[in-house]
């Protein structure tokens, strides 16, 4: 790992949002353990919880914390310094820690109390999500200058992928609902990283079996090796797409 | 050393820098003078890369600076108003650049116990005053012994005292032969500094004179009176 990658590291580890974060995701998943005596069903509420908060705090906190960095960039760029080491760096900081978070709150309470193979799938899920949203954070901020917009465009993405875009799919489906739409569903599902994540967990979890028909055929795409390799595939394009463009924006930015 | 190619830049419809060519020599101590908005800053920022021109080329030792950063070790940069991250104490921001920088000769430290830095070590930076935030951003200019000086406002801020300080260290090594590009409106106080001026306006470089040339041309003793003296000539 590189110098600055270090010191943004070192700087969002002793950041008090990210330590109360921690503790945050530690009290839920240690609580939601010990109420439920069946881990399957505590792993489920675990599950909801998880996708609704991890990426609203670390695209909220990814973009503030851009923000507020807008000082160590611009000294970092009058030292002899790649612009895109600069930015590298500081998107290493940000999915190291927040993964970091994740995997001591949650990862470590989830990988005690549950079946080795979904436990390991929910927090590679965790992390991947971190890394993502903190990918996304980067591009709202590199895209205006005003803090509160970017923040405004942070929350709009939260918003879109965990509330508005299942809205969307349960009205298109209604819609559809007489035409065989489990496949164009599928294709739909990649748009959303969070649904995404969701499903590949809950495939690995007994409810799939209650899931039906439309169940059937995602465990047909999404339950086979090929088909969490090419899940997998998708989840790292949603991190390196958004990543890059705001890489391609960052080189071109005057400061 | 550095060489400046019909750089043009507009944020907007502003036409910020309008064809400038400039080129500047080792040994060499250039004003960058002219009125507010003229420029100057983001001139100097094109310089480091952190302003990326519309068209034109500049080069530093002959190499385009464009997609290139290693040139920047033998820069050191003052900005008008040093910005640095809040929760970094002083010492830790001059650690943290010197770990960064990885720099293998010689640390010049004298600005660094002049301005007695150290006894201020922990403070954080949000509880500076502009002139010690001044004081930080001088230290870190000279601090890696850098063959070009870019300083932009150096002395704006500061008490006479540590502006004394900053101008007999800016002679020092104008005398060991570096290039040194100052910005500053208090043109009295460059008197004894520099041996070039160039003048900008709106954009564009009006003349780039030696100083004595200058002073001859226009038949003042000051430098302050000679830019005065050719103003008005402009105007008239």
């Amino acid at each position: 790992m590189n110098r600055i990658a270090k010191i943004v590291l070192m700087d969002i580890l002793r950041n008090r949002i990210v330590i109360v974060y921690t503790i945050m995701l530690a009290c839920l998943s240690w609580s939601v353990f010990a109420l439920e005596d069946n881990s399957s069903k505590g792993l489920l509420t675990l599950l909801n919880i998880i996708l609704l908060t991890v990426p609203l705090v670390s695209v909220i906190f990814s973009t503030i914390y851009i923000y507020n960095s807008q000082e160590f960039i611009e000294l970092l760029l009058s030292q002899p310094l790649q612009r895109k080491k600069i930015w590298r760096s500081l998107f290493y900081g940000l999915s190291l820690s927040l993964s970091l978070s994740f995997l001591i709150g949650a990862g470590l309470p989830i990988l005690l109390f549950s079946p080795a193979d979904i436990a390991w799938m929910m927090v590679l899920m965790g992390c991947a999500i971190s890394i993502i949203f903190a990918a996304l954070a980067m591009l709202s901020s590199i895209f205006t200058r005003d803090k509160a917009r970017g923040i405004g465009i942070a929350i709009a993405l939260w918003l879109l992928f965990s509330l508005l875009f299942d809205g969307l799919v349960m009205f298109l489906s209604f819609q559809f609902a007489e035409y065989p739409i489990e496949k164009p569903m599928v294709a739909i599902v990649a748009l959303n990283p969070i649904d995404l994540a969701r499903i590949l967990i809950l495939l690995h979890l007994d409810v799939s079996a209650m899931m039906g028909q439309t169940g059937a055929i995602f465990k047909d795409s999404f339950g086979t090796n090929s088909g969490i390799a090419i899940t997998l595939g998708i989840l790292a394009l949603w991190v390196i797409m958004p990543y890059q463009l705001s890489l391609k924006r960052f080189e071109r930015k005057d400061l | 050393m550095i060489e400046i190619e019909n750089i043009n830049k507009s944020f907007g419809k502003l036409k910020v820098l309008d064809n400038v060519n400039l080129s500047c020599k080792k040994g060499e101590c250039i004003a960058l003078i002219g009125p507010n908005a003229c420029g100057k800053t983001t001139l100097i920022k094109s310089i480091l890369g952190m302003v990326i021109s519309d068209s034109g080329v500049i080069k530093f030792n002959g190499h385009s600076i464009h997609k290139s950063f290693e040139y920047r070790a033998s820069i050191g940069y003052m900005p008008q108003i040093g910005r640095y991250p809040d929760n970094m104490s002083i010492s830790g921001i001059v650690e943290m650049v010197k770990d960064i920088r990885n720099h293998k000769g010689d640390l010049d430290e004298e600005l660094f116990e002049k301005f007695r830095l150290k006894e201020l070590g922990s403070k954080f930076m949000r509880t500076l005053s502009g002139g010690t935030t001044q004081k930080v951003s001088a230290t870190l200019a000279f601090l890696f012994n850098p063959d070009v000086l870019i300083l932009d406002e150096p002395t704006a801020g500061l008490d006479p005292l540590a502006s004394e300080i900053l101008k007999e260290k800016i002679i020092r090594e104008k005398e060991k032969g570096k290039l040194i590009l100052i910005t500053s409106h208090l043109l009295s106080e460059l008197d004894e500094l520099i041996t070039q001026i160039i003048f900008m306006q709106e954009g564009k470089v009006v003349f780039h004179k030696n100083t004595t040339e200058l002073k001859s041309e226009t038949g003042e003793e000051k430098i302050s009176k000679a830019i005065a003296h050719i103003l008005k000539q402009q105007q008239a």
